[in-house]
């Protein structure tokens, strides 16, 4: 049973994305699907009608076409009234929904008896990554928020020393280090901004730096790991101290990305009308929470508006703004939905509600309202350093290789040296003259080895193994001294052999010890 | 030759040993450290034979140089560097081997004791009976790590019952002997007591090595070495001659200082590492625990690993005992130079106890032409992993485990370890998903920024480079 997927072209107004491209189309067509598009559907994102014919698809001139003759529909933008009047019974429609945001148009798709999966209820797990297509649009919009800032900024963001005069760089704060603030972080260091980054969940730090960007704290212990690796509400304390930070950050940056969202509540208030009046003129704000009702209270959604000397930036539709990329990437993350739900290449959707990523992305089955899901599982829980290990590894770190010169803790001193006197005691009052000599020469050995020895380098290891182990042939002595000695009476015969058989294997360890230790040194290079 | 003649190239054999080692401080002046060892080692040889050989002697010397030399020298031309750790542990049970053939003889010898007041004579027995002991330990405790190293016995933990009670009853056993040994009238009488301390000694150290796994076999190599050094030095004592006993302390002291180091790249106690057991008893309770890593491990092919390393700017490759199973050195080396000449930044991190032995990765890539410039060490690089783009973990394990610093519960809690998890991306290649020596499951696996590419080191790494090639 081969079914068919259609792709009608975008009805929201100024929506310039499509639900599929032409590389999807030849891969969906390997899982089986046969693919119609509606004629002009890529348009806005400059995909044309032919480049869909050439990788497999059939373009129908109408969406009326594309919706009677679909079994499944892929779509960016939630339907509209008058494309659900178009859906049959049985019928799945693929694409953001917001469930919890539009409850009556999940009532009139329920009341079509279609199956929908909304690619916003994608759980938040490891192997759902792929599909994740909130994450794949917040990197397009934290990539063209920066590109906006830039378009309606005054100024270079790269410091330069002209022959015109000296340029100082921008300054950027982003807030909130997720999908789309990382993604601004990295195009605004990229475009040679100093970029200072704050979130609410102190682990994303090595994130921001690891981007470019510098972190900067709230000095207030809470932390705001939630979870599904999004952020919490916090608590009161930790606002005023957040205020505080952004108020004094407000007064120094000259470009404010803020991208603060808790899931299923309005976008949380982070600047005020004080922090934009207290802004150098020319400043921007781009406010990627515009469409929760936005993090500045000045925001006015899906506009650019001037207020007292600052741009703030409203847009809702990054994504849309680039077309082509969030097209491309949306495609990819519902070919990979299909892929999920057609694991026998069969060329047909197979809804499996016990299969953790599908049940949750499904938010009605047949007719039946299936959202909420239930909550996931955690997977993939970043493992919580426990405050003891972190200490111990930093202590085991210092000094490696070079002990010679670590101190000892003073007791166990105290205590080797009392065991050392005693045995030095011991010795002195009862070994005869001549041990004693051997003794101090022994002892004095052994402190030039462990100084010798602490000096050797760690990739010389092997090597000090296998030279140690050729100069410790020099037991060859013992047995040469006992082989033949001069001028002494007969002697039993065996110890003759048990010298000769020393001397021979001590040989072999000679020789070889010292062969072997010669080629390997010889091997290493520079 | 006269004794004083004897005595001072004695002295300086002596010198030329301790600058010997010096050299090893960086690989420039490493192989004239190695010349100055030669060298040390003739003087010493060749002043011993010319003043303590009767001319009947010669001949007998000569020809069991000659046997010996040139068996050494074979195995030396002949060794893989893979088998490096094993030719070792063989060497170390001669350097046994012959410290209690010098004792036996010593004993035997009826003119070793002339003029000697009975003090002497019972520091002189007391030297021979610790000699022999050492010597028989290093001998079989060798020979089992051999045995181990070389696959020939299986490097599992061999566990006997109450084996601390059997180790304790044997060493009071020898203890008792020594008493009685050094009761019994000078010459063959002491010979039974000498002979049971023999076997026992043998046994002990068979037991020792038995106990102790693969994992641990970096600390028992240089254990072992510790041990023939000081067997050495004992035999020193036996006869009086200074520059066996500096040897000897030389030696051992170096054996017993890399055994620490070793010690501490796992975070393990040294008496915990010879009490053995590592991985056999510990593994229940971290399979039952708290920590048991959840997630999907994501795998990947040659093909695409060859794609994350050539859009990589900075590679970090980990080696371990697994490259040196699978032979992969050599194709790591070409690699590594194809991805420096696509001009990126490749280096390697060793892990301290990566590999059967101290500084066994090192030596199999020396061998493969890596230059050891890019080699670094644990803690030289692993500030660096937050900014490499692809860490390429190879057939190691346990020394890439998170688990070491995040999971307290962990058998390998506290050990330090190289952090890859911090890279960009990271890349493990391992035959299957089973666990390490320690027997600890690896979280790593599980992250998110990890891949795995299952299979042979050496036939996915041909893979990669053809398709780095292509």
């Amino acid at each position: 049973m081969t079914q068919t997927i259609g792709v009608p072209t975008e009805t929201f107004p100024g929506e310039k994305r499509v639900a599929t491209v032409p590389d999807a189309v030849t891969k969906l067509a390997k899982l089986g699907f046969r693919v119609i598009v509606q004629a002009g559907a890529g348009a806005n994102a400059s995909i044309g009608d032919d480049a869909y014919t050439a990788a497999g698809a059939t373009v129908v001139p109408d969406a009326a076409a594309v919706w009677s003759g679909a079994d499944i529909i892929f779509k960016v933008r939630a339907p509209s009234r008058d494309e659900v009047q178009l859906m049959r019974a049985g019928q799945v429609l693929v694409s953001f929904i917001w469930p919890a945001q539009n409850p009556e148009l999940m009532q009139e798709l329920a009341e079509r008896k279609a199956t929908v999966l909304a690619m916003d209820s994608v759980p938040r797990i490891s192997r759902a990554q792929k599909l994740d297509a909130l994450s794949s649009m917040a990197n397009i919009a934290g990539y063209r928020a920066v590109i906006e800032a830039a378009h309606h900024f005054g100024r270079f963001f790269t410091g330069q020393i002209t022959a015109a005069g000296k340029v100082p760089p921008a300054k950027v704060f982003v807030i909130g280090a997720g999908v789309a603030g990382l993604a601004a972080i990295g195009t605004a260091a990229g475009l040679g901004a100093i970029v200072r980054a704050n979130d609410t969940r102190p682990e994303v730090a090595d994130q921001i730096q690891s981007l470019g960007g510098e972190y900067v704290g709230v000095d207030y212990q809470e932390e705001g790991t939630g979870t599904g690796g999004y952020a919490k509400v916090m608590s009161e304390g930790f606002q005023k101290a957040q205020r505080e930070t952004f108020a004094k950050q407000a007064k120094e940056v000259d470009i404010i990305i803020t991208t603060a969202l808790i899931p299923g509540k309005p976008a949380p208030k982070l600047i005020t009308t004080e922090m934009v009046q207290s802004m150098k003129p020319g400043s921007v704000i781009v406010d990627l929470a515009a469409e929760q009702g936005g993090n500045c209270e000045l925001t006015e959604p899906g506009q650019v508006v001037v207020r007292h000397g600052v741009t703030i930036i409203g847009y809702t539709d990054l994504p849309s703004r680039l077309a082509t990329q969030s097209s491309t990437l949306y495609a990819t993350n519902l070919f990979r939905l299909s892929e999920e739900l057609c694991k026998e290449k069969d060329g047909a959707f197979h809804v499996n509600m016990d299969d953790e990523v599908i049940r949750g992305t499904t938010v009605i089955k047949d007719g039946t309202i299936t959202w909420p899901p239930p909550a996931p599982k955690l997977s993939a829980a970043p493992p919580r350093p426990a405050a003891k290990a972190a200490p111990v590894a930093a202590a085991e770190k210092k000094g490696h290789g070079h002990g010679a010169g670590e101190a000892m803790e003073p007791g166990r001193l105290v205590v080797m040296f009392a065991v050392a006197a005693v045995l030095f005691f011991l010795i002195g009052a009862y070994a005869p003259p001549a041990f004693l000599g051997h003794f101090t020469v022994f002892v004095l050995a052994c402190f030039v080895g462990y100084m010798v020895v602490w000096n050797v380098t760690p990739a010389l290891h092997t090597p000090l193994m296998s030279v140690t182990n050729a100069i410790s042939s020099i037991i060859i002595i013992g047995a040469l001294v006992q082989i033949a000695p001069y001028g002494e009476g007969p002697r039993p015969a065996v110890i003759l052999w048990l010298a000769v058989i020393g001397i021979a294997l001590t040989a072999i360890n000679m020789f070889g010890g010292f062969a072997v230790t010669q080629r390997m040194l010889s091997m290493f290079r520079k | 030759m006269s004794s004083t003649m004897v005595s001072i190239s004695y002295l300086a054999a002596i010198i030329l040993f301790i600058l010997s080692l010096g050299g090893l401080s960086n690989p420039e002046s490493s192989r004239r450290g190695n010349l100055y060892g030669m060298i040390g080692m003739a003087i010493a040889v060749l002043a011993s034979i010319a003043g303590r050989v009767a001319p009947g002697g010669l001949a007998w010397v000569v020809v069991a140089l000659v046997i010996g030399g040139s068996v050494g020298l074979y195995l030396a031309r002949t060794v893989k560097m893979t088998q490096m750790p094993e030719l070792v542990a063989f060497m170390h049970s001669l350097v046994g081997l012959v410290a209690m053939l010098v004792g036996y003889a010593s004993y035997i010898d009826p003119v070793a004791l002339t003029g000697m007041s009975p003090a002497e004579v019972k520091i002189h027995e007391m030297e021979i009976y610790l000699g022999v002991l050492i010597g028989a330990v290093t001998l079989s405790g060798s020979v089992i790590a051999f045995g181990k190293l070389s696959g020939r016995i299986s490097g599992k933990p061999v566990l006997l019952p109450g084996r601390h009670w059997l180790n304790l009853l044997g060493l009071l056993i020898v203890i008792y002997f020594g008493y009685a040994f050094l009761q019994a009238h000078p010459g063959r009488d002491g010979m039974l007591p000498l002979v049971v301390m023999s076997v026992i000694a043998l046994a002990f150290g068979v037991h020792m090595v038995m106990a102790i796994g693969g994992a641990d076999m970096p600390v028992v190599v240089s254990m072992l070495n510790s041990y023939s050094g000081w067997a050495a030095a004992a035999t020193g004592f036996m006869l009086s001659n200074d520059l066996l006993i500096v040897t000897g302390a030389l030696v051992g002291s170096s054996g017993a200082i890399l055994s620490y180091i070793m010690c501490r790249a796992m975070n393990r106690k040294f008496l915990a590492v010879i009490a053995g057991g590592f991985g056999g008893e510990t593994k229940a309770p971290a399979a039952g625990g708290a920590a048991q890593p959840a997630g999907e491990v994501v795998s990947v092919t040659a093909q695409e690993t060859a794609e994350l390393l050539r859009e990589a700017k900075s590679v970090v490759i980990v080696p371990g005992y697994g490259m040196a199973v699978a032979q992969a050195q050599h194709t790591v080396f070409e690699i590594t130079k194809k991805l420096r000449d696509m001009g990126k930044t490749v280096r390697f991190a060793i892990h301290p106890v990566a590999g059967r032995m101290p500084g066994h990765m090192n030596v199999l890539l020396a061998e493969a032409k890596v230059p050891y410039d890019i080699v670094l060490e644990m803690d030289e690089i692993n500030e660096d992993f937050p900014d490499t783009d692809v860490a390429m973990v190879i057939g190691a394990n346990d020394i890439v485990n998170p688990s070491a610093q995040d999971d307290p519960a962990s058998p390998i809690a506290g050990m330090p370890v190289l952090e890859v998890w911090k890279a960009h991306t990271s890349i493990v290649m391992k035959r299957s998903m089973a666990s390490g020596y320690a027997g600890v499951d690896n979280p790593l696996f599980y992250k998110e920024n990890n891949r795995m590419l299952f299979g042979d080191a050496k036939k996915m790494l041909d893979e990669v480079l053809a398709a780095l090639k292509a």
